[in-house]
């Protein structure tokens, strides 16, 4: 059945944001032209919570088995399967966290759970004038692995030139170097060409080398995609395009912390103290959903808009206090929420300095609790403990959100 | 006596009190029978990884997973013992950045780590050593240092407990602080802590640390063991585990498969990396990639060769990397460069991990240099094959050949053979024939 069914209100509103944000970029009539590619492909916004799949092409449907509805918003990771190479996955990972293309070969699982090999190459699209990651696009191409699969060594030995490829899985290091090292033993060895027509062991193959024209293939989807999406964000103004023209901002988080963030399913905010009025820079959807806020409305902004007239003054000035000085603070304070009914909350909030690799404090979390809620049922951890697990899980995303310079 | 000298780290607020040791009454809070009783923390009981095992490979990943409940645990009481100043020093302040190169190893300077201690006598040549009481070990740990008890439940759910008394009677295992970290959320598992067991790999402890991987549920949380010998700095058995958000090199070193075990665990060695190691994953359920690796794990303590462990990729993933640095630097065959760094290649260094004290060697930090060092780890490719060999023949592969077509064909050579072998391998350093003793000076 459809998702939204199976699914709760939050998700529904997540669909609903999805749909909007998809839309602003590229237009309304975005989908209509994407519809009318051949490819296969999906298309994923990591500033969503689960980086989840917001296109996905009537190819990629086909090949899978799965309808429209049961594909949008899920992660990529809903294709694979037990037997999915793990290194092709990290590599996969790797890509997303360093905003960089990868080609890889992936076995895939349709609706019916029966496998498939496919060349799985993807790329990262900026937004042209903010140098952010706005979408990953992925096409992925069956291949049949006529050319080159697992196997046949007739001698046992380490001699490495007789290495067999698909023996060998690729590391997860820059692709170029990796290659460079077994491009050669491809090219000389005269391999027999295995045609296996048998499905059922292609599960078990160490790898499947796509052909050149497969590869080719891939590369002339990918850049059909791109065409429209840059064409269709030409009308709305929000250009994107396949190089990041410029620098991300400074205020600009990376998509890999933000998808890491994204994992973090309390309330929460991060703000910049190094930017004046200390605007918010990150608000998780717990956030929104209990302050009754869009996104778009408290980005940017001081989080002051949640105090009120009947806020005490002498517990603002306290976390003021323990900001300038840098340390962390837990205060109980009254916010006003912009929830159909207006509300007042009492907020258990606690706000910490958080380091990036650098050593130095690059962000405040603050975390909130709704004191009503902070329910001790016996199971479950303390509500200090959770609270926590915030900060630390905030502070693990942040000091590894450092990349690898390219 | 060939005599080296060596920093350890303190990993436990009381370890420095190691000298003014044996007190009447303790005051300190500790695991002892003096402090243990009313004692109480929290009880993780883990699902049990066969019941469990269908929704694991069955369910496929809807998004990106949530933090999940031992993470949360973790990373709270992580947090809870930070704030309350427990750790020598805040290694989120400590700069670190990944080395620009193929494998992306992570260079941080911690000048804070090491600490300067009075020699203590401390073996290096003998991976089996018995637990000597009189040593610091973790029942002198002060409880604050201990976040939760954590053991292998016998549901296939999680179970809970917020305030579960330390009960000295049922053998229990603890997750602790490590007050020198390495890392943001850097603990200490400690299987069944009042038995005293010494540092060495048995079966049932390696299967509690890879059930903390796979319920972490997060590639990013790898647990870690060094053997003796192999710089573990405690000989009170215990497992490292931290969170760092990116692939260690050695996770992304390309493999070449050996071979296939009958119970379906994959070995491969690493191709292209300055450790040579084998990697373990695959089975027909965790416990059997997990007796698999202990078995090759007491296989090279029997042999007196010192290893290292990593477990990778939530428990899927299990490398074991045999090395000879601390024979290497006893015999004075180190190079003086890499020996003035002072990084000592425990697993985390070998997994592409460096922690360097002096600000040059951070700033001139290269994959040249990593490489380098951790090269002197590295057993001789000839070496490495011998020890492959020990390794085949106790897990019961011996001579394997290449699977075709999805048959395992083993040849098992007669046992005459193969205690001859190992006998000439046994205890002999790389250099000569003869078991050098000696010692380190901490």
């Amino acid at each position: 059945m459809s998702l939204a069914e199976e699914s709760s209100d939050s998700v529904f509103t997540e669909k609903e944001e999805e749909e909007e944000s998809f839309n602003r970029r590229y237009t309304l009539w975005i989908k209509e032209a994407l519809d009318e590619l051949p490819h296969n492909f999906t298309i994923t916004d990591p500033f969503l919570s689960g980086h989840p799949i917001v296109f996905a092409s009537l190819g990629f449907l086909k090949m899978t088995g799965y309808s429209r509805a049961e594909v949008i918003g899920r992660n990529g990771k809903f294709f694979q399967g037990p037997k999915t190479n793990r290194r092709s996955i990290m590599e996969i990972r790797e890509a997303i966290r360093e905003e960089r293309s990868v080609q890889v070969s992936l076995l895939n699982y349709r609706k019916s759970g029966s496998p498939f090999w496919m060349l799985f190459h993807m790329i990262p699209v900026f937004g042209r004038d903010d140098g952010k990651v706005i979408n990953f696009v992925a096409v992925q191409v069956p291949i049949s692995g006529r050319d080159h699969h697992h196997r046949k060594l007739t001698s046992v030995g380490d001699d490495v030139s007789s290495l067999d490829h698909s023996e060998l899985v690729f590391g997860s290091c820059r692709r170029e170097v990796c290659f460079g090292n077994f491009v050669q033993h491809q090219d000389h060895r005269a391999l027999p060409v295995e045609c296996d027509d048998d499905e059922q062991g292609l599960e078990d193959w160490e790898y499947c080398e796509a052909s050149e024209s497969e590869k080719l293939r891939a590369a002339e989807a990918i850049n059909n995609v791109l065409s429209v999406l840059t064409r269709y964000s030409e009308l709305s103004g929000r250009l994107v395009c396949g190089k990041r023209c410029c620098l991300r901002g400074v205020d600009c988080l990376s998509s890999s912390l933000v998808i890491s963030l994204g994992r973090i399913k309390q309330s929460f905010v991060l703000t910049n103290p190094c930017i004046p009025d200390m605007p918010i820079i990150y608000a998780s959807d717990a956030f929104l959903t209990l302050t009754g806020y869009k996104r778009h409305e408290v980005l940017g902004q001081n989080c002051r808009f949640l105090s009120g007239v009947d806020t005490d003054s002498s517990v603002l000035y306290e976390m003021k206090e323990c900001i300038l000085k840098g340390q962390s603070c837990t205060v109980q304070i009254l916010n006003y929420s912009n929830r159909k009914d207006k509300s007042t909350f009492w907020n258990l909030l606690h706000i910490s300095p958080v380091r990036n690799a650098s050593g130095k404090t690059a962000y405040f979390v603050g975390v909130q609790v709704e004191a009503s809620c902070r329910n001790t049922e016996s199971k479950e951890l303390r509500p200090e403990t959770k609270q926590l697990s915030v900060v630390g899980a905030v502070r693990v995303a942040v000091r590894s959100s450092f990349m690898v310079t390219c | 006596m060939l005599k080296i000298k060596r920093v350890p780290t303190v990993v436990s607020n009381y370890q420095k009190d190691e000298a003014a040791d044996e007190s009447v009454g303790c005051g300190r809070n500790c695991l002892g029978a003096c402090c243990i009783n009313g004692a109480r923390l929290p009880l993780y009981a883990c699902k049990n990884l066969e019941k469990s095992r269908e929704k694991i490979v069955v369910s496929h990943e809807a998004e990106e997973p949530p933090v999940a409940f031992l993470e949360s645990l973790v990373l709270g009481e992580w947090e809870d013992r930070f704030q309350r100043g427990l750790f020598r020093y805040d290694v989120t302040a400590c700069e670190t950045k990944v080395i620009p190169g193929k494998y992306g190893f992570v260079a941080q300077l911690n000048e804070g780590r090491h600490l300067k201690k009075r020699p203590t006598e401390f073996r290096v040549d003998k991976v089996l050593q018995s637990f000597d009481g009189s040593k610091f070990n973790f029942t002198k740990v002060g409880q604050e240092e201990l976040l939760f008890q954590f053991e292998a439940g016998e549901d296939g759910q999680v179970q809970f407990f917020p305030c579960m008394p330390l009960d000295p009677e049922n053998s229990f295992s603890v997750v602790a602080i490590n007050v020198s970290p390495i890392e943001y959320g850097h603990v200490l598992l400690i299987p069944r802590v009042l038995d005293c067991l010494p540092q060495r790999i048995d079966h049932k402890s390696l299967l509690l640390a890879v059930h903390m991987a796979a319920e972490a549920a997060n590639p990013y949380f790898r647990l870690g063991y060094n053997s003796l010998g192999a710089f573990a700095t405690i000989n009170h058995l215990h497992f490292q585990a931290y969170y760092l958000a990116m692939p260690f090199p050695l996770e992304r070193a390309p493999t070449k498969k050996m071979i296939t075990t009958v119970s379906g665990v994959k070995i491969s060695e690493l191709l292209n990396y300055p450790v040579r190691s084998l990697l373990f994953e695959g089975g027909s359920s965790m416990q059997d990639l997990s007796d698999t690796v202990s078995d090759a794990c007491v296989c090279l303590q029997n042999n007196n060769i010192p290893f290292n462990i990593l477990i990778a990729d939530c428990g899927r993933q299990i490398f074991v990397m045999p090395q000879c640095y601390a024979e290497k630097q006893a015999l004075g065959e180190v190079s003086p460069e890499v020996l003035e760094t002072q990084v000592n290649p425990a697993v985390w260094e070998i997994s592409g991990h460096m922690v360097l004290k002096r600000k040059e060697d951070y700033e001139g930090a290269s994959e040249e240099n990593a490489w380098r060092l951790l090269a002197e780890a590295s057993l001789s490719e000839e070496r490495f094959k011998e020890v492959n060999t020990l390794i085949f023949e106790a897990i019961g592969c011996s001579d394997q050949e290449e699977d075709l077509e999805g048959t395992i064909v083993h040849q098992q050579i007669p046992n005459g053979g193969v205690n001859q072998k190992s006998n000439r391998i046994h205890g002999g350093p790389i250099t000569n024939g003869t078991a050098s003793e000696c010692i380190v000076l901490q």
